[in-house]
């Protein structure tokens, strides 16, 4: 069953007059016969309107900075934030250096009410003393909550002074959970502080090696990174840094080096990828190494752009080994999955990225959507001049960078560049609604009432998203899968990725478990008798008792 | 008891004119406690002659949560209690939450006696924001007086004030009792802060007259009365604590638009 205008018209008849005018323009209904299809994302969420958004300090410290293994991140607030945001998102690390692994720990400054009134800048220079004395590692990060933007706390002034003291790469990140419309915002300062303060602070002025490159936008849930460096490795590719999967410090600062930056997810690193090419002339390939046609299409891009003849073919190979291995272990999974549809909900990039994934196992996606994307994740880059900047986006300071004057040198001469463009995805992400089929449906910011009403009329065989909507659908009998944090699975990315989850998406399909959905009261009778004729003894004892 | 809270323009005389009632009212035999709600913590001075007192949020920081009454609460003048909720140095922390910190310390720590007949919370400058609001929400201070006087600025600060009681006044129950004028000897001031009190819905309390005794008072430490009872200024206090504690005069004030409170200036502000 498809969607028609008018279908969608109904749905959004629910709405007041004015919230019907704001979500008509985050819904659209795929159409390749046009020329483009316009939608409005990146805008503030109606208020009570149930949404799956987080804030600017999740976006920060949550997604950005948190990962980073070898550094403290200080949480300066309330003990909530930094509980709440403390291993949720399944961002694996194994320490390169022993001891040198913080993730586990949970650091916060624990605000309570006198420092509310008093400040809380004394305290935070206090805890900075104490984890430089405990842990010592290898660079520190402060973010602040809301509640540190309201009282005033200078918490750059802190940073800096800490800096000063210690000699440590201590920074501090003003990205109060009310900054912004999303975690979008969060991302935008964590990558602007990451820029300015950590990467080209390494004495490195030469890649260590030919083929070096970074991953930008790879946070290494349940393990995907490691699969992607698996693969880059044998192929001959040195991993400079990830950002931020399992990264460092130590690694970052060193990122300036590599004569490629690969972005998988878009949204939350493009700032830093554009900022590197604009200040050490180093481009960046939009990659996707969700899904083994993207993987495939993504690996040869890559040897393409080195185009080393060598390399290319050491590509081949390993493709070819990589099919062979997983090719047959596919086979029983796609058998489940074949003929099924998807709704594809995911936060910035992984709405797009599942698709191809879904398609090679033969699930159809009929619905995707981003939850904190901007335009140019659904319609390309070549929308960028036409985003009109509004209050919230623009108070979220951008960062001008300009060329390095002792290390800019660009990778490949700018003839190449230009042809290379014309081939691969260079320093360009196309979007997601170009790759989605015809009657499909794309909708920003999905809420509740949305996800019930979609889910009615299009009845998906799987609702992929994450654990704040997961149990809406479960509860109308529809299986789920997590894309965010992977239910506890993984690694998704790359070949074997695949396997794991084409394995964990049939085993939804699969499990009995739906068969119970429907209690035993709703189709068969509570109670169960025989009406039998009365004969004359038995009427009489009634009678008498 | 009755919980009165002084609000004003700053620097328009809310600590002065209320230490100085204060010291009437303890005269005339009332039972009065003073909660100074400003981070300069100088509400109580002049009722303790000097800067004498260790506010509620220094003994909360420096003691903990473990803190007796007399730690925050010394006698003044006449055996009124006074008590400062003070606050966070300059451009620091949140001096608003401080004062809600503090007000819910001395509820918790038994501060309002039955035998009190009067509290008065002396509040900073305009309600900025939340925290300075704190003595007339949730029903603490049912009272309100405004100190003004004929100055567009003070004016301004009393009309905008109203706004804020018009605000609270359905959920706290709280009324302005009326506006007392301390004077600037500005042109007609008497007629102009009637007609502005009466505009507001309210009453002029008491026109208090510009006198240098009250500076003279204040350089030694003490409310006038202390200082000099037999002074006529000794007796415009007198007669303005006599006037709030008679009044029966309680309103929901009707602020005025920018416009017409302008107008009334014209009207009244310009002898000719």
């Amino acid at each position: 069953m498809a969607i028609n205008e008018k279908m969608l018209e109904e749905i959004l008849n629910k709405y007041p007059a004015k919230v019907k005018r704001n979500r008509k323009k985050h819904i659209l209904i795929r159409d390749s016969a046009l020329e483009t299809q316009e939608i409005e994302a990146n805008t503030r969420t109606i208020p009570g309107i149930v949404t799956n958004r987080g804030c600017a300090f999740a976006g920060c410290k949550g997604v950005v900075l948190g990962p980073l293994k070898d550094m403290v991140h200080i949480v300066h607030g309330p003990i909530g934030c930094a509980y709440y945001s403390w291993l949720t998102r399944r961002n694996k690390a194994r320490a390169d250096e022993p001891k040198k692994n913080f993730l586990a720990y949970c650091v916060s400054t624990d605000m309570q009410e006198s420092d509310i009134v008093f400040g809380g800048e004394k305290k935070l220079a206090r805890m900075i003393d104490e984890v430089v004395e405990i842990f010592k590692p290898n660079a520190i990060t402060i973010s602040a909550t809301c509640p540190v933007g309201l009282i005033g706390d200078d918490i750059q002034a802190v940073a800096k002074a800490a800096r000063a003291k210690h000699g440590l790469n201590i920074t501090a990140y003003s990205c109060e959970g009310y900054k912004g419309v999303s975690q979008s915002a969060g991302h935008h300062i964590a990558n602007n502080g990451l820029m300015e303060n950590i990467i080209g602070e390494g004495d490195w002025e030469e890649p260590p090696s030919k083929y070096t490159i970074n991953i930008l936008g790879e946070y290494n849930i349940g393990g995907d990174s490691w699969e992607v460096e698996r693969i880059l490795n044998e192929i001959g590719y040195e991993v400079q840094a990830v950002m931020t999967g399992n990264g460092s410090y130590e690694k970052l600062k060193n990122a300036h080096v590599a004569q490629l930056n690969l972005v998988q997810c878009h949204r939350s690193i493009n700032y830093i990828a554009t900022m590197l090419e604009t200040k050490y002339g180093t481009p960046w390939l939009k990659v996707n190494f969700i899904g083994i046609r993207a993987t495939i299409e993504s690996l040869r891009n890559m040897a393409r752009y080195f185009g080393d003849e060598a390399l290319i073919k050491r590509t081949e190979e390993v493709i070819e080994k990589e099919l062979a291995e997983i090719e047959p272990q596919l086979e029983p999974y796609r058998k489940i999955c074949s003929g099924k549809t998807a709704f594809c909900f995911v936060g910035g990039s992984r709405g797009h990225h599942y698709q191809g994934l879904y398609e090679e196992l033969g699930v159809t996606t009929v619905l995707a959507g981003y939850e904190f994307a901007h335009r140019d994740d659904y319609e390309g880059r070549d929308v960028l001049p036409n985003i009109k900047a509004d209050a919230d986006s623009k108070n979220i300071p951008d960062l001008h960078v300009t060329p390095d004057e002792r290390r800019y040198r660009l990778k490949i001469p700018a003839e190449r560049m230009e042809e290379l463009k014309q081939e691969i995805p260079l320093s360009n992400y196309k979007g997601m609604i170009d790759d989605m089929t015809d009657g499909s449906i794309v909708v920003d910011d999905l809420n509740h009432y949305e996800t019930e009403e979609f889910i009615r009329i299009l009845k998906p065989d799987i609702f992929s998203s994450g654990i704040k909507d997961k149990y809406i659908p479960q509860k109308m009998g529809i299986p789920t899968k997590q894309l965010h944090n992977y239910d506890y699975s993984g690694p998704y990315a790359g070949f074997r990725g695949a396997v794991n989850f084409a394995r964990d998406v049939a085993m939804g399909f699969a499990t009995p478990t739906w068969n119970f959905i429907m209690p035993p009261w709703k189709n068969q009778p509570l109670l169960e008798g025989t009406v039998e004729d009365c004969t004359a003894n038995t009427c009489v004892e009634e009678v008498a008792t | 008891m009755r919980q009165i809270a002084i609000y004003g323009k700053g620097g328009i005389g809310k600590s002065t004119t209320t230490q100085n009632t204060v010291a009437a009212l303890a005269e005339l035999g009332k039972k009065v406690m003073v909660v100074g709600c400003d981070p300069k913590a100088d509400s109580t001075r002049l009722l303790l002659h000097g800067l004498n007192q260790k506010t509620v949020l220094d003994t909360l920081r420096d003691e903990g949560e473990d803190i007796d009454l007399e730690d925050i609460m010394r006698l003044g003048y006449g055996n009124t209690k006074c008590v400062e909720s003070g606050g966070p140095e300059p451009g620091v922390g949140c001096a608003g939450r401080g004062i809600i910190t503090s007000i819910n310390m001395l509820e918790s720590l038994g501060a309002y006696t039955p035998d009190l007949d009067y509290v008065f919370y002396d509040v900073l400058g305009d309600v900025v924001c939340g925290g300075f609001a704190m003595p007339i929400r949730e029903g603490k201070a049912r009272e309100i007086y405004i100190v003004a006087s004929g100055e567009m600025m003070a004016m301004y600060a009393a009309n905008n004030i109203s706004k804020g009681i018009k605000k609270f006044a359905d959920s706290g129950g709280v009324r302005l009792g009326g506006i007392i004028c301390n004077s600037r000897k500005v042109d007609n001031e008497h007629e102009l802060l009637k007609a502005f009190a009466e505009e507001l819905g309210s009453q002029l309390i008491h026109f208090v007259p510009r006198d240098n005794i009250v500076q003279r008072a204040e350089i030694n430490k003490k409310t006038v009365i202390d200082y000099d009872p037999t002074v006529p200024q000794a007796d415009e206090y007198r007669t303005l604590a006599r006037n709030i504690d008679g009044n029966d005069m309680f309103v929901i004030p009707k602020p005025m638009t920018q416009d017409r409170l302008e107008e009334l200036l014209m009207t009244y502000g310009i002898l000719d």
